[in-house]
This record gives structure tokens, C-alpha cells and sequence, in this order.
């Protein structure tokens, strides 16, 4: 008997995680449509804004997505792998210089905006080929 | 406890499947977590259980207990002593052949290496029968039934009353001398005043925390793995990654 395999862990999540990762990078501008379910009838919300953060691994890795709202700022995290995410569309690049963008949380009106990316990196340019 | 046949079907749907044995014996891989069908996040402790060998019977008649013995894991034969090894060995020894020549009965051997973790789990009228050899997996269990899980849980050493049980300590200042995380006086708090001079059992005091046998009962099982012998539980289980755990059947009704 060796040590408990430590890829059990893996396996087990695997089940939930899912089948095709979503594509997008920080600072992206990205529409994400959720699941709701009212009463018995289920509908889609969108929401709406800059991918500033992403964090953990596996089935708890989550991404936080910040926008304005009535001029005041709006944080929402999402779990990646939540299947109550149908669907995550990339509005627009950003470029940025850096994994989390919490700077933009001290930034008002015009200073919030970020530069557009137009030369996509590969990874994103293919998410995009594919949609 | 004496059950009768009615009873047993007539509660099939409450954990059994049909008057499943006992439990089994298995390892803490860890924790993570998986999305049910409604997409709602469960957290879940993975236990690696199973396959186990029922290594003997004890019975009312001989042992004065109705109990199975399961062992889990293999022992390497160099690090199992001789009563390990002979324990599960169905052998022709000199002494066994001489026995049998006396007519006395054999022992009933299952026949397998050395198990690394061997335990009993107590038996009644309601459990089916095992019989020494055979292997127990994790069909034992069917998914939305609860479970007891028993473990020994992380040993935390010599730990005192503010960590161990959350007591308040003494102040800053106001005179407290070096005493600062000490529990103050006990002589009122642990007597019954006029009946004792001494201090009640069970008073909280410093001392050994943990590396003691924990059973968490009513845990649901999310999802049985026949393939891997995996099991998962939802919510916590004791003990380290890694360490033993006994899985059996809650004593927990409704």
C-alpha cells in the first residue's frame, strides 16, 4: 500500500471542472451570462465589465469582474468552473501590465479606462477564431 | 439489537441497500470541492476506501461479541510480525497439521498479505454475513445514504486553556503579573459547594489536545467511485491527509 495518490484529488476533480476552459485574460472587457433561476423558469442575466483579478486552482478557481454601476463600483466574483455561467464573451482587450488590477478601484470616470490590445496574444486570438 | 426481516425491507430507502455489512476501512486523501446537478458547490472530503479483506468472524458463540474484522492496505511481509503474517496466512504449518491430525477444527484464514490497518466493526441481526476472505468494496455504499466516519484527529501537543478551550485568559494589566494566558482560579468553578473538596472531572484545564478517536456522524455521501474505491463525503472527516479512517453505517435514525 503506497500513500494515498495524491491525483485522486485531481480525478475527483476533474468531474467538475469545465470541458472547455474560458477564454479571456485580465483586463479584458468581458460580457458573462449567467444562469437564473426564478421560480421554476430559468433565464439568463449578463453582466457586464473588466476582468480584474483571477485567483486558485482547479475546482475553486474563481475571477473577479469589476464595473460602474450609477457611478458606483461593482465587484463581482465567479467561480470558472460554476455551470451556471453559460457563456463568457470578450468585449475587448485591455492591455495591462499586471495580474490584478485593483489600482482601477482607486480610479474614477475617464482614468478607469484602459488601452485597447489590438495585436491579440495567441491564446485569445484562437478563442476568438473559434467563436 | 434484533431485527426482523420486515423491518429491514421496510426501511431498504432509509441508508442500506440490502442489509449492507458494517463498513469499511479507508485513507483521508484530502478535500476539495464538486458542483452538484443544480450547480451549487458541495464541499467534499475524499476518501480512498475499500477494497477490504474480511480477516475473521467473531461470533457470540466463541468471541461472546457478533463482530466482522476487516483489514485495509497491504503491509509489507519484512515489517509484519510473525502474529501479522500467521494472523492471515492459511499455511500448512507443523502446528496446524498436528492439529488437524488431533481433529481439532482449522481456523478460518483469508488468505492475503499482511493488512496495514485492521479493525472490527460490530455486527447485528440486520447486517448481512461475511465470511472471512471476502473483499468488501465501496458498492457497499450507495450515494445520498449518511455515513459515521472515525478517525484519530491531528495531535496539537501540550496546548493551553486559551487555545484549547478558548478560554479568555487573564488581563494585561491591572496587576497581572506573568499569568497572562493562565485560566485563574478553578477551586469555585469545578466544585459542587458543601458536597466536595475536590475539583469536578471534566474540568477544562492545559494539557495533551487532540490525537484522539473522533466519530463524525451524518455525513452524506455525495458520490461512490467504484472504479477508483472512491468515496466522497460532504463536510469534514478528522484526522491529517493521509490518515486512517473507519467508514461504517450511521447509528444515526431519521
Amino acid at each position: 500500500m503506497t500513500a494515498p495518490k495524491k491525483d485522486l484529488l485531481k480525478l475527483v476533480e476533474a468531474s467538475s471542472l469545465r470541458a472547455e476552459p474560458l477564454q479571456f485574460a485580465i483586463g479584458d472587457t468581458v460580457n458573462i451570462h449567467t444562469r437564473i433561476l426564478e421560480g421554476d423558469k430559468e433565464r439568463i442575466q449578463i453582466f457586464n465589465g473588466v476582468v480584474i483579478a483571477r485567483r486558485g486552482s482547479g475546482t475553486r478557481e474563481n475571477f473577479t469582474v469589476r464595473r460602474i454601476v450609477a457611478g458606483e463600483g461593482v465587484e463581482r466574483t465567479f467561480p470558472m468552473n460554476s455551470p451556471k455561467i453559460a457563456k463568457l464573451e470578450v468585449v475587448r482587450h485591455g492591455k495591462v501590465r499586471r495580474a490584478k488590477l485593483f489600482y482601477l478601484r482607486d480610479r474614477l470616470g475617464k482614468a478607469t479606462r484602459l488601452t485597447e490590445r489590438r495585436a491579440a496574444p495567441k491564446k485569445v486570438a484562437k478563442a476568438k477564431s473559434e467563436e | 439489537m434484533t431485527v426482523g426481516s420486515e423491518w429491514i425491507e421496510s426501511h431498504l430507502d432509509l441508508c442500506w441497500v440490502n442489509a449492507m455489512p458494517v463498513g469499511l476501512l479507508g485513507r483521508k486523501v484530502g478535500m476539495t470541492q464538486v458542483y452538484d446537478q443544480a450547480g451549487v458547490i458541495v464541499p467534499v472530503t475524499v476518501i480512498q476506501a475499500g477494497p477490504c479483506t474480511v480477516l475473521q468472524v467473531r461470533t457470540q458463540a466463541r468471541d461472546g461479541y457478533e463482530a466482522v474484522q476487516l483489514g485495509f492496505g497491504e503491509k509489507p511481509r519484512r515489517l509484519a510480525t510473525r502474529a501479522e503474517r500467521g494472523h492471515v496466512a492459511a499455511i500448512a504449518s507443523r502446528r496446524s497439521k498436528s492439529r488437524a491430525a488431533r481433529g481439532i477444527a482449522a481456523v478460518a484464514k483469508a488468505d492475503c498479505e499482511p493488512a496495514r490497518f485492521v479493525r472490527e466493526f460490530r455486527t447485528d441481526a440486520g447486517d448481512a454475513p461475511c465470511e472471512v476472505g471476502q473483499k468488501l468494496t465501496v458498492e457497499l455504499f450507495a450515494e445520498g445514504v449518511h455515513v459515521d466516519v472515525i478517525g484519530r484527529n491531528k495531535g496539537r501537543g501540550t496546548a493551553g486553556v486559551m487555545k484549547q478551550h478558548n478560554f479568555g485568559g487573564l488581563p494585561a494589566s491591572h496587576g497581572v503579573k506573568r499569568h497572562h494566558r493562565a485560566s485563574g482560579s478553578v477551586g469555585s468553578h469545578g466544585c459542587d459547594r458543601g458536597h466536595s473538596g475536590k475539583i469536578k472531572k471534566g474540568k477544562r484545564m492545559a494539557g495533551r489536545w487532540g490525537n484522539e478517536r473522533i466519530t463524525v456522524r451524518n455525513l452524506k455521501v455525495v458520490r461512490v467511485d467504484l472504479e477508483n474505491n472512491v468515496l466522497l463525503v460532504r463536510g469534514a472527516i478528522p484526522g491529517p491527509n493521509g490518515g486512517y479512517v473507519m467508514v461504517s453505517k450511521t447509528n444515526k435514525r431519521g
